[in-house]
């Protein structure tokens, strides 16, 4: 028997880490979101694909940057010394993930806005001229085109990863002590982005071939959620327990139903029969996959928020 | 150079806290937070039992997390004993060292930064024991400089059996606590 | 924390400074504004005024800090022989008294019935006119002996004064009948004198140290426990015998979980053991005792065999530990205990330890008990107290033959009854009488049959609910109190002086004492004009000087001995003149000339016996509204065994309610299920669970020992209150 009182009773860490909420959740599920639509969209740009891929390639930039400022947001609603956010952007600390983050954050946004330019957005105004002969310098010169390309997917992949670095960084949380978290994150992501523009492009190739780079992904994922475990499952015991919490612990309904069985597994399975013409695409599918990719993030964060060196929290 | 740390003899302490209020009142922690604390941790069923008290805080590591992971530059080693401390006033109250600390040492003040202990280098500074240590009913903590051989924190990490807390997360904590 | 941030963008300014300068330096106690949380202690506007603690009886010798004319922090006075230099928790937080919400501001008269705390504030001169008014009709209706007085600590000793000026000698506090009354009556049965506080324990110097009850390290009182971790630290053997596996069995080196009420079992078989395998001092016992052999007969009957059955303790774990204690004689010290008062034979019990400590030949020697020492005050000279024919009403017929202090509940008794003498008025202070006293509605009825009912205190505690007139004083920290004059290891007297100013209209206990005597016309017991100059005269008298002793805050005398071989006198003040194995003063009474086992009753099934203890941030029921201590420990739990917690289906931080064998159900307190404690008790800390509705930090937090204490066994040789007599059924919080 072990039996441990501790005096401390502080706000957000006790009885258990509870600092960050639902904020950080919707943030690094909208960073990896988005990372996924600029890698999509940059590929496509740097195989030239643009003009077919109309929606991954115009409209998609247009939404990843809304989402991403939604994000951004949330972080920011979670900071606890607002007035004082501005600190991240007078120094940078190679060390820190989040600086990392902060600052390519400041590189997303120009990447996206290039994208962007390939098609001016309709309800910009003809006035903005110096926006509309960019665009047809762009449009002109495949070297810029096939730059913004790999800029996006470079940046994109950057931000997919620094989501789940910046929780793998945090030695203190033996359940995000994984380097395998960049990886799921950044698939996650993909995948989440392929369900998005498959639900929402117009153009049939362009819907179906999302559908099946979806299939693959979440095959990725799963592969790769399964690595998670047992990396974790192969460590120490506070690896372990840390693992438990998902797999049998508070966390586990979470995880098994909603992450893995809703948001993977389902749709991967009525995808694969929509891909073979068995049934028909609906918005089923993708909409399970974005809802399972938020889900993820919360069972990760909440759970890793539990997971401690010497408590062993839910479990007893 | 000096590396402060301190040594807690774990036999002695009755975890009374008063080491905890005294840290509230000379550092004005607000209510309701806590810079130290007491941890009982009992092993065994009645009445077979050992239970050792301990005293924690902030480890003041020498690899600190809170440190590393700080976006703003405001956690930081203070050049005078490796102390880790924060500039309120660079702080953004992300909570990223509060998230990389495995010891939960750390809050948010009310004001909005991050806060924990300071070692009390207020008083350090002036040649005084953090007020914690000077408090102690039990004389169970020693605070000084680990560099130092003749300290008597090395006289007693050297003489007694002792062990630092949550060693595997690798931080390399700066406060050792003798069986 | 009130740094502003432009305050401490300046401060990293300035460390950023420091980083550089400092390794260019070098040296690391360095002297630099870098963050200035606070203050340096030298700086200009912080100023340090020795006065003495009063969070509870012990008195240690402190020095309080004032920053910009703000009560900062206390901390302990180096020269003084209780602290050391050193608080314990309580005195270190007692400056959230001082910062507490809800004070009393003004005297303040009932407005509608006794205990329903509706006041109409009052000026000074009305409320004391008032209560001089009814005092005046009380002395000629009844005689002065029917106004009592009960108090707690120094800080009641100029209103004693008035009440003994007045013509009563009812006097009481509960530290006798309810706290350390048995005990002293033991050692003065055995040793002829009393423990007395502070206690008369070497623990310092013992090489073992056995705690029976006695829960050092929770019980907090100061240079016993830093005597207590020295002698730890210094490899000294600790046994401890409790039902809890307390602070102090942690640090143990045999703990035995002895069934609680069975310990006169366990100490009479340590004897037993001690004696027939002679590990006893001869050589002491043969000088000093009396009646060895008559006692030695006695105890051949408790073996540990037999102990094993009504303890639970193995009969090796006795032997074992009876052995190691006679390995460190004569510095083994058998703590007598402080709050004795557990089942009604307690004196008894007491009786016993001071016994085994006789065995040991403890008594007057080093680790063991010393001869307290003082300083040479004189009292001042007052005037004689009026004469009274009657005898104390709180024990008619010396009910209770060793009873050598005044009963609190026997006043409380005379109150109801009106025998042999009615009282009608009580004047209480500093004592809250509803947590401390068992069984409250007694204490209810008592107050009901009064005219008079007026307490002093500082917050609207439980007791001042029920009176007529409450009188606000100002905390320790903003008065003066009487002079300490210490008996303790060294002479010394030591000064409770103002720190800050009282807030509001409070005003300390001297000048009610003065105000009120002058009403009643007895002006002239109190010839000084304030308290400066009492002390002055006081002072002088003992050709000691006022303004060093403002000063400083302790005046030390000269080291005396105080040891038998240090040249301390070994006599005994017992009517043998000798230790008293066999009392025929207690036989001549009809009582166990040595003490005799008797069961104690079982708790009947599903219910579980009560005890209670102390929390090492709190005082009895007086710091929980104190903001401070209040952040350390907001409310008490019930400590219930794991097993037992299993079968019940609770968990650690789960409500339930108590409910005693009279039906009384206590507040919901939270549920601590641990390894800790037998599976026949559960155990809470006292003063919690208050019921006065204007402390709104404490009102309504944890449950009150003292409201499921309706039952309490009558000591028969002194009248202490056994109060470990209830039993207690686990009520489910829905
Ligand atoms: N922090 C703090 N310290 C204090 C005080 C305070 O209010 N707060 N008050 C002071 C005062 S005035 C007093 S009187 C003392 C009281 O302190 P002590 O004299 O130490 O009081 P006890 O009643 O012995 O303490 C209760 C302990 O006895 C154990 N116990 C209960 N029943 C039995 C039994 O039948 N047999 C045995 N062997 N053990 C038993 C309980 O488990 C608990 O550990 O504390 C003093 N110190
Ligand atoms: N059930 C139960 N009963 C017990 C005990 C127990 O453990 N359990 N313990 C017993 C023991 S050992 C003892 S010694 C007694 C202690 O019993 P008490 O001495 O009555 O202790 P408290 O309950 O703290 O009550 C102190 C009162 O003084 C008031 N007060 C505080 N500071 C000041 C001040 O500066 N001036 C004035 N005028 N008033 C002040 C407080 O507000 C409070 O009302 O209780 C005994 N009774
Ligand atoms: S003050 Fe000393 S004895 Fe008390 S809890 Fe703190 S370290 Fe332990
Ligand atoms: S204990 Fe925590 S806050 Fe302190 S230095 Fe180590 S990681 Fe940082
Ligand atoms: S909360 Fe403040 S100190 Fe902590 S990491 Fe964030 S910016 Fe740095
Ligand atoms: S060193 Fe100072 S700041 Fe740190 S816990 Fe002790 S008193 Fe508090
Ligand atoms: S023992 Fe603690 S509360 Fe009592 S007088 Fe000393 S410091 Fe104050
Ligand atoms: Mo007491």
């Amino acid at each position: 028997m072990n039996e441990i009182t501790i005096t401390r009773n502080n706000h957000l860490i006790d009885p258990t880490l509870s600092i960050w909420g639902w904020e950080i959740s919707v943030y690094l599920f909208l960073g990896g979101l988005v990372a996924g639509m600029m890698i999509l969209s940059g590929y496509f740009l740097y195989r030239e694909r643009h003009k077919q891929f109309i929606t991954s390639c115009t409209v998609v930039p247009l939404i990843g940057i809304v989402l991403l400022s939604v994000g951004m947001f949330a972080l920011f609603l979670d900071l606890e010394h607002k007035l004082y956010t501005w600190r991240m952007y007078t120094t940078f600390q190679p060390t820190s993930p989040m600086s990392w983050g902060a600052w390519i954050l400041l590189l997303v946004y120009p990447a996206m806005f290039a994208m962007l330019l390939i098609k001016v957005p309709g309800f910009i105004p003809k006035k903005f001229t110096l926006l509309f002969k960019w665009s047809e310098y762009i449009n002109n010169n495949k070297r810029v085109l096939q730059s913004i390309g790999i800029a996006n997917m470079v940046v994109g992949s950057g931000l997919g990863i620094y989501t789940g670095v910046l929780l793998s960084s945090y030695g203190a949380r033996p359940l995000w002590n994984s380097s395998i978290l960049g990886i799921l994150f950044l698939v996650s992501g993909l995948s989440t982005a392929s369900a998005l523009v498959h639900m929402i492009a117009k153009d049939k190739e362009e819907s179906r071939l999302l559908a099946r780079a979806d299939n693959l992904f979440i095959l990725f994922e799963l592969l790769i959620l399964g690595l998670f475990i047992i990396n974790l499952l192969s460590s120490t015991q506070a690896h372990i327990n840390a693992v438990k919490i998902i797999l049998t612990g508070p966390y586990a309904a979470g995880f098994w139903v909603f992450v893995v069985g809703l948001g993977l597994v389902v749709p991967l399975l009525i995808q694969s029969l929509a891909v073979s013409h068995r049934i028909k695409h609906t918005a089923v599918a993708p909409i399970l996959v974005i809802v399972g990719g938020l889900l993820l993030r919360f069972v990760i964060v909440n759970a890793g928020l539990l997971s401690h060196w010497t408590k062993v929290i839910g479990l007893e | 150079m000096a590396r402060f740390g301190m040594v807690i003899d774990t036999k002695k302490c009755v975890g009374c806290m008063d080491c905890v209020v005294a840290c509230k009142t000379e550092n004005n922690v607000p209510e309701g937070l806590n810079r130290d604390w007491i941890v009982q941790d009992v092993k065994g069923t009645y009445p077979t039992l050992n239970m050792q008290i301990r005293t924690e805080r902030c480890n003041h590591c020498d690899n600190p997390p809170c440190v590393y992971c700080c976006p703003c530059g405001a956690s930081h080693i203070h050049e005078l004993g490796g102390v880790v401390l924060v500039y309120h006033d660079k702080c953004s109250g992300c909570k990223a060292c509060m998230a990389a600390c495995p010891y939960d040492a750390r809050f948010i003040h009310p004001d909005g930064y991050a806060n924990k202990c300071t070692f009390c280098i207020h008083r350090v500074e002036n040649g005084m024991d953090p007020a914690c240590v000077s408090v102690c009913p039990t004389h169970c903590m020693y605070f000084g400089d680990l560099d130092d051989p003749n300290s008597e924190l090395n006289k007693l990490l050297n003489s007694r059996k002792h062990r630092a807390l949550i060693t595997e997360a690798g931080t390399k904590p700066q406060i050792f606590y003798l069986d | 924390m009130d740094v502003s941030r432009r305050k401490f963008l300046k401060i990293s300014g300035a460390s950023l400074g420091l980083v550089a300068a400092s390794s260019t330096i070098g040296g690391f106690v360095k002297k630099s504004n870098a963050f200035f949380e606070n203050k340096s202690e030298d700086s200009k506007s912080v100023k340090k005024i020795p006065t003495y603690c009063d969070i509870c009886f012990w008195k240690c010798g402190a020095i309080a800090y004032v920053r910009d004319g703000k009560l900062w922090k206390i901390e302990g006075n180096p020269d003084d022989p209780l602290s050391k230099g050193r608080l314990c928790p309580r005195g270190t937080g007692g400056i959230g008294a001082h910062y507490d919400k809800d004070r009393l501001t003004s005297p303040l008269i009932r407005k509608n019935n006794r205990g329903e705390e509706e006041w109409v504030a009052v000026t000074w001169d009305e409320a004391l006119t008032y209560i001089a008014d009814k005092m005046q009709k009380i002395k000629s209706s009844y005689g002065p002996e029917s106004m009592a007085f009960f108090s707690h600590g120094i800080g009641g000793n100029f209103l004693k004064h008035m009440i003994k000026a007045y013509g009563s000698a009812n006097i009481a506090a509960p530290s006798f009948a309810q706290c350390r009354g048995p005990r002293d009556v033991g050692f003065r049965m055995t040793f002829g004198e009393d423990i007395g506080s502070p206690e008369r324990t070497d623990i310092e110097n013992a090489k073992c140290l056995v705690l029976i009850g006695s829960h050092l390290g929770e019980n907090m009182h100061n240079t016993q426990v830093q005597e207590f971790a020295k002698m730890n630290g210094d490899g000294g053997v600790i046994i401890v015998a409790d039902p809890r596996f307390s602070v102090a069995a942690s640090k143990a080196k045999y703990y035995l979980p002895v069934k609680p009420g069975t310990d006169i079992a366990l100490v009479n078989a340590w004897m037993n053991v001690i004696v027939n395998e002679n590990l006893y001092d001869k050589e002491y016992v043969d000088k000093y005792g009396f009646g060895f052999e008559q006692f030695k007969a006695e105890i051949q009957k408790y073996t540990p065999e037999w102990a094993y059955i009504e303890t639970g303790v193995s009969p090796e774990l006795i032997r074992d530990s009876a052995r190691e204690m006679a390995k460190y004689k004569p510095a083994t010290l058998i703590h007598p205990g402080r709050h004795t008062t557990w089942y009604g034979d307690d004196a008894q019990r007491s009786r016993a330890i001071a016994l085994l400590n006789a065995l040991m030949g403890s008594w007057g020697r080093k680790g063991g008990f010393f001869y307290p020492v003082s300083m040479d005050v004189p009292a001042y000279p007052y005037p004689e107290y009026p004469h009274s024919d009657k005898p104390k009403v709180d024990n008619p017929d010396k009910k209770y033959p060793f009873a050598h202090e005044t009963l609190t509940t026997g006043i409380r008794e005379a109150t109801i009854t009106g025998k042999p003498y009615p009282v009608k008025g009580w004047l209480v202070y500093g004592t809250n009488l509803m947590q401390a006293l068992p069984n409250r509605d007694e204490t209810i009825k008592a107050i009901q049959n009064l005219d008079l009912m007026v307490v002093v205190d500082v917050v609207p505690s439980e007791i001042a609910g029920w009176a007529d007139v409450v009188l606000p004083e100002p905390v320790y920290l903003e008065r003066y109190d009487d002079m300490n004059v210490e008996f303790f290891k060294e002479p010394f007297v030591a000064i409770r002086q103002p720190v800050v100013e009282p807030p509001n209209e409070q005003k300390p206990n001297w000048w009610i004492a003065k105000k009120l005597a002058e009403k009643l016309g007895l002006g002239n017991y109190f010839p000084w004009n304030d308290i400066e100059e009492y002390y002055k005269t006081r002072l002088t008298n003992a050709g000691l000087s006022f303004d060093e002793l403002k000063k400083k805050g302790i005046i030390k005398g000269k080291k005396q001995p105080i040891y038998f071989d240090e040249g301390v006198p070994d006599k005994f003040q017992t009517p043998s003149g000798k230790i008293e194995f066999y009392s025929l003063q207690l036989q001549e009474k009809g009582f166990d000339p040595v003490p005799k086992f008797n069961k104690q009753k079982e708790p009947p099934a599903g219910t579980f016996r009560l005890l209670f203890g102390r929390a090492p941030v709190h005082t009895f029921s007086k710091t929980q509204n104190n903001p401070l201590l209040y952040d350390m420990m907001s409310e008490n739990e019930i400590w219930v065994n794991k097993d037992v917690a299993n079968k019940y289906g609770l968990k650690s931080g789960d409500y339930v309610k108590l409910k005693n064998q009279d039906g009384v159900v206590s507040n919901k307190i939270k549920v601590k299920a641990t390894e800790r404690i037998r599976t026949d008790c559960v155990y809470m800390v006292h003063g919690f669970g208050h019921n006065a509705k204007k402390q709104t930090l404490a009102y309504g937090k944890g449950a009150s020992d003292a409201g499921l204490i309706t039952k309490y066994a009558v000591d028969p040789l002194m009248g202490g209150n056994g109060m470990s007599v209830n039993f207690v059924s686990l009520e489910m919080q829905l």
